[in-house]
């Protein structure tokens, strides 16, 4: 019998947030430094998108070790956003990222609002293809109790300023540390974000019951990894729900069918953070994986997976 | 650096809770320096999560060999794998020993006084416990590359059964000092006090390269050693490791002119004078 004509390969390009990516799989803001450090290990080429390391306006020292701890499928953070600035970002670790051929998303973190202005305004659209606004970090506080992500006047506020400089797409990283995640993403929607990216990390804690002391310097810190992710494509679905504006769906993804559950249940991109500790390759495999699965299922285009979850009917 | 599967040669329990493990790794083995290490995925699963730092204790061939001590999980998990299985690994990974700067092949600040006459070693390695795995390479690199540099090796351990590699540094024709903590065997006490009794103390003697690999309060005290002493001094420092290349910058420890330096990268192994410690 004749081998039957290969079919057309699936297509896994999407245009997110007005950003064309070759695959809807990208890297975390924090989990892949400035892209030099997993260059030798990772075919950048192949990413959707690379998300930098948060820059600040001026350098940030960062906090004070222990800054890091392992829990049970988790890993707890207290890097309290270490990073060279935007001028020696854009002078010395945009260069390197420009020699590749993958889009670049920004991520960008202000101690004001006007800080967030300012370092939105730097960013040229020749060479960044988009923003993130890194309003959750839960290792900073801009009024010593909340994030911006916790207050959504706040949020409101920096999202409209900034989209008023903005020469690239914005998309908002939210805090999962909310009662109502959804209507932070409204708020987003409203202020004209492009985009919204969730979850960042849980405030958590681990403590060394010998000495009685908190493990981390900071006490408390971020946890990420698979211990986070059913609550993050919880809130995935809640968002999609919700708002218009396309989703980046993180926490916690490993596998390919990690991935897809979070594109099933409404991101239209996902980007894979604590995987790339544990294996430098994940995204790749993710990547390889949705592909084999489209294969599998006769899924032509990637679009038609976007929020495809079948929910019983009499499911509110 | 790159990442491989590569297969168990050997997995053997050379002391109490001590293990040796060989690993087939061709391109590792070629690469690897002396203080570099590997990061490895002791599981498949996510309980450990994370990959476990172990320093180059060899690498010969097509070879390379971690020593390491079952202190929890992973390296529990680890010392229960058999030969012929497959290990995720990266490596090499992070800046290691390094010689000062060499000059008509002889070392800048040592040619004044040959050891040979002097009778102090131009090079002096503490370890302690498996602490001993790196510099082990490290005496193996020496004795190759530098072999005019004589080396004093002070091993320190808990007691006689853990003791190791004394026989591997005395085959390379290292002087060799042990120091147990409940005087089984050697000096009784810690090996940095033992790296006190055989410093030069005068100022005018030339001093010695002290390396050192073990838990942190033996190298702080080294640390301190160095201070007051000034000799030169380089500490290969353990800490716990998320990406192990240099990006997540969770594992920093503080150093001079208020910095932090990334202990998978800029380190493990530091001057100990950059160092901010206490």
């Amino acid at each position: 019998m004749m081998r039957k004509a290969r079919e057309k390969p699936p297509n896994l390009a999407i245009e997110f947030a007005g950003i064309s990516l070759r695959n809807p799989v990208m890297v975390a803001s924090g989990t892949f430094g400035y892209g030099e450090e997993y260059a030798e290990l990772v075919d950048l080429n192949r990413l959707g998108a690379i998300v930098s390391k948060t820059v600040t306006l001026k350098p940030r020292l960062g906090n004070e070790p222990p800054r890091i701890v392992e829990t049970a499928s988790g890993v707890l953070n207290s890097i309290g956003l270490q990073n060279v600035g935007m001028d020696a970002f854009l002078n010395e670790k945009l260069p390197f990222l420009r020699g590749y051929d993958v889009p670049l998303i920004v991520s960008i973190a202000g101690d004001t609002y006007d800080e967030y202005v300012q370092l939105a305004k730097s960013i040229n659209r020749e060479k960044i293809e988009g923003l993130e606004l890194n309003l959750s970090c839960p290792n900073i506080k801009y009024d010593r109790k909340l994030m911006i992500a916790q207050d959504s006047k706040a949020t409101h506020l920096v999202v409209s300023r900034v989209k008023k400089v903005a020469s690239v797409p914005v998309i908002v990283k939210l805090s999962p540390n909310v009662t109502d995640i959804a209507s932070f993403a409204k708020v987003c929607e409203e202020a004209g974000a492009d985009g919204v990216s969730l979850i960042n990390t849980f405030t958590a804690m681990a403590i060394d019951v010998e000495s009685r002391k908190p493990i981390l310097r900071q006490i408390t810190g971020g946890l990420s990894g698979p211990a986070i992710k059913p609550i993050a494509l919880r809130m995935v679905y809640e968002v999609h729900k919700a708002v218009e504006i396309p989703i980046i769906g993180m926490g916690g993804i490993m596998t390919p069918g990690d991935a897809l559950e979070f594109i099933i249940a409404g991101a239209k991109a996902v980007a894979i953070g604590t995987g790339n500790f544990v294996d430098p390759l994940t995204p790749i495999k993710v990547i390889d994986g949705i592909k084999e699965y489209m294969i599998k299922n006769k899924i032509k285009d990637i679009e038609s997976l976007v929020g495809s979850l079948k929910c019983p009917k009499d499911s509110s | 650096m790159v990442q491989i599967d590569a297969k168990i040669l050997e997995n053997r329990e050379i002391g109490p809770k001590q293990y040796k493990t060989v690993l087939s790794a061709p391109q590792i083995a070629r690469q690897a320096q002396p203080g570099q290490f590997i990061h490895v995925r002791v599981s498949d699963g996510y309980n450990p999560l994370l990959r476990r730092p172990f320093s180059v204790h060899r690498a010969q061939g097509q070879k390379i060999e971690i020593l390491y001590k079952v202190v929890g999980k992973g390296t529990e998990i680890l010392s229960k794998k058999n030969r012929g299985e497959d290990l995720d690994i990266l490596g090499p990974l992070g800046t290691g020993y390094w010689l000062p700067q060499r000059e008509k092949g002889q070392l800048q600040y040592l040619k004044e006084s040959p050891s040979a006459t002097s009778k102090i070693s131009d090079i002096m390695l503490v370890a302690g416990g498996t602490g001993v795995a790196s510099l082990l390479f490290l005496a193996e690199s020496i004795s190759v590359h530098n072999p005019e540099l004589s080396i004093l090796a002070i091993i320190g351990a808990k007691n006689k059964e853990e003791l190791l590699c004394e026989a591997d540094f005395k085959r390379l024709g290292c002087r060799v000092e042990v120091a147990t903590e409940d005087g089984t065997r050697g000096y009784k006490g810690l090996a940095s006090e033992l790296l006190e009794k055989f410093l030069p103390l005068s100022a005018d003697k030339p001093k010695p390269i002290v390396f050192a690999c073990g838990p942190s309060e033996m190298l702080k005290r080294i640390g301190r050693i160095s201070r007051k002493h000034r000799f030169p001094c380089q500490v290969s420092l353990e800490e716990h490791l998320a990406c192990g290349v240099g990006a997540c910058l969770g594992c920093v420890v503080k150093a001079k002119g208020s910095t932090y330096r990334r202990v998978c990268k800029d380190g493990p192994v530091f001057e100990a004078s950059d160092l901010m410690w206490e």
